[in-house]
């Protein structure tokens, strides 16, 4: 939470200025639809008369009926307690963003065939992908934060090019290079490793600034303590170093977790049966394109959000434990 | 009369171009209490440091019981492990309880099994009277009792000289005499040590010898009575009017 002021103004949501301001900025937005032909426009039919008869008449009596139901919704919603407003709240957007889906004409049958097939395997492969590749960009970016931080030049210029490379080449052009490229120095790499191979690369990359980071957040005191009672440099990293470095660790590499989710797509390029390839594969045979993908975007998206809680039990975890 | 177990000949240091630490003559012998003072950036922390290099010196020899302090010296920990050091902000580990930051070093560092660094451990506590606090962080003690557990610390390693870099300079006015008490039984059971400290007191009733720096030099040391009563250099008598001015 940001800092709370003990000294509450009144609810902007509260104001009638502002209501009457809104009412009005959002009646005007809405009369640039045409309104009239759409399920707004039933309850009004005895009014406004059918559609193409209604005119403008039709568009700004639906827009201002609207705009009236959107503030006193606001209005109410302003009333209630934190926890509700978060409660109907999302669940008012979520309504609406499936209602946007819901205008596509999706064919829902053709959805649920193959449902449990993008779950099942697509899923499975997208979160192996995933996992393995974050095990092994942690390891490598706990060797690039310590080369970074060494005053040996070799791994510092080591260290600085690594990240300076992976961090500016897009990671749809590592995952071509890696599959595409190491064939030609003699090496055959299948599609999975070559993927995981460019995700570890790239994150690690990232992950490298993090760990960095991290690692010099601990007070220079804990170094001078440790080198004092005689821990060599390995002992103090491991032992006094690190573990103070962790908590402040986990909470960007769990967003580095949910972000290399999404990246794992890429991998589909190179035709890793993740996720995204068989919701491409899925749908192009009976031309269904918008159900697999609008499908794929849910699974990833529902994934996420069970990612970000258990993220924030692992936070709420070290923050209990550092005292 | 016994070997020195510090000595330190024509020390200098610097910082860049700032010099720190210039042509520095100093000895201590096994037991003796020195008490180190000086106004603020005149190097006696920098100095106090050098002797288990924190810091490294450029010039000059540095002999801790019987090893020579360099850069290119094999086995720093070897002198480290003899060492104690005790730190202005404590420096205890925070992830780990009273009892584990005692028991670390005798552990990982000599080797100890875990019943002896235990026992050692609660010996080194009662001595400085908090065994109640054995299971807590660091963060659940007062600042005194923090300093008195840095102090165990260092004890546990049973060193054979205890350096100490401005021991209750962070602390809360009420705090300041708990730990120079401990520091001062400390003394009576015969510890050698060199504090770097402006608590006057403790440096007449504990002190063999006072050393007051000034600009990176040792401008002036002797025993308690003497450095007290009649200061010679001028700078040590405008020093010794502001701080006991209170």
């Amino acid at each position: 939470m940001l800092y709370v002021d003990t000294v509450v103004a009144e609810r902007l949501v509260h104001r009638p200025r502002f209501i009457v301001a809104m009412v009005v900025v959002v009646s005007l937005a809405l009369l640039t639809f045409n309104l009239n032909d759409t399920v707004f426009a039933e309850i009004l039919r005895p009014i406004i008369g059918a559609p193409d008869q209604a005119g403008w008449f039709g568009r700004l009596s639906i827009a201002f009926i609207l705009s009236i139901l959107f503030m006193l919704n606001i209005v109410v919603i302003g009333f209630l307690q934190f926890k509700l407003q978060l409660l109907i709240v999302w669940s008012e957007l979520l309504l609406l963003f499936l209602f946007f889906f819901y205008g596509f004409e999706l064919d829902f049958d053709f959805i649920r065939t193959k449902f449990w097939f993008l779950v099942t395997q697509g899923v499975f492969t997208t979160l192996y992908v995933s996992m393995v590749s974050i095990v092994l960009a942690s390891i490598v970016a706990l060797f690039g934060a310590v080369a970074k931080l060494s005053s040996n030049g070799f791994a510092y210029a080591i260290a600085s090019f690594y990240t300076s490379l992976f961090r500016g080449v897009p990671l749809l052009m590592q995952v071509y290079l890696i599959y595409l490229g190491l064939p030609q120095l003699g090496y055959v790499i299948d599609a999975v490793p070559a993927g995981i191979l460019a995700l570890v690369l790239c994150y690690g990359a990232y992950m490298t600034e993090i760990f960095r980071g991290g690692i010099q957040s601990v007070s220079k005191g804990q170094w001078e303590a440790s080198r004092a009672l005689g821990f060599k440099f390995g002992l103090t990293m491991r032992r006094i170093i690190l573990p103070q470095a962790i908590p402040l660790i986990i909470p960007s590499t769990g967003n580095q977790f949910i972000a290399m989710l999404k990246d794992s797509s890429l991998v589909s390029v190179i035709g890793v049966w993740e996720l995204m390839f068989l919701a491409r594969t899925a749908g192009s045979k009976d031309f269904r394109h918008m159900e697999m993908l609008i499908t794929a975007a849910l699974i990833y998206w529902a994934l996420s959000i069970i990612l970000e809680l258990i993220q924030s039990r692992i936070e709420r975890h070290y923050r209990t434990q550092s005292h | 009369m016994p070997n020195p177990i510090i000595t330190m000949t024509s020390v200098n240091k610097w910082y860049g171009s700032y010099h720190a630490l210039r042509n520095i003559n100093f000895s201590v012998e096994p037991g003796e209490r020195i008490v180190v003072c000086g106004p603020s950036g005149s190097g006696k922390s920098t100095m106090i440091r050098t002797l288990n290099r924190l810091e490294a010196h450029q010039e000059g020899t540095i002999v801790v019981d019987g090893i020579e302090l360099h850069e290119k010296m094999k086995d720093v920990d070897l002198v480290r492990m003899d060492v104690g050091m005790v730190f202005q902000h404590f420096n205890l580990f925070p992830h780990m309880t009273v009892l584990q930051n005692l028991m670390a070093g005798p552990m990982w560092v000599r080797g100890a099994s875990e019943k002896d660094a235990r026992n050692t451990a609660m010996h080194y506590l009662e001595k400085v009277h908090i065994p109640e606090h054995k299971g807590k962080y660091p963060g659940q003690l007062s600042g005194g009792q923090q300093q008195r557990v840095a102090i165990a610390r260092a004890l546990c390693m049973q060193p054979k000289v205890m350096l100490f870099d401005e021991p209750t300079s962070a602390l809360d006015p009420e705090m300041v005499s708990e730990v120079l008490d401990t520091m001062t039984e400390l003394a009576r059971d015969g510890m050698t040590m060199v504090c770097v400290t402006h608590e006057m007191g403790f440096a007449k009733a504990v002190a063999d010898r006072v050393v007051f720096m000034d600009a990176g030099q040792i401008i002036e040391q002797a025993e308690p009575e003497r450095f007290f009563a009649s200061p010679k250099n001028e700078r040590l008598k405008i020093f010794l009017g502001q701080i006991l001015q209170h």
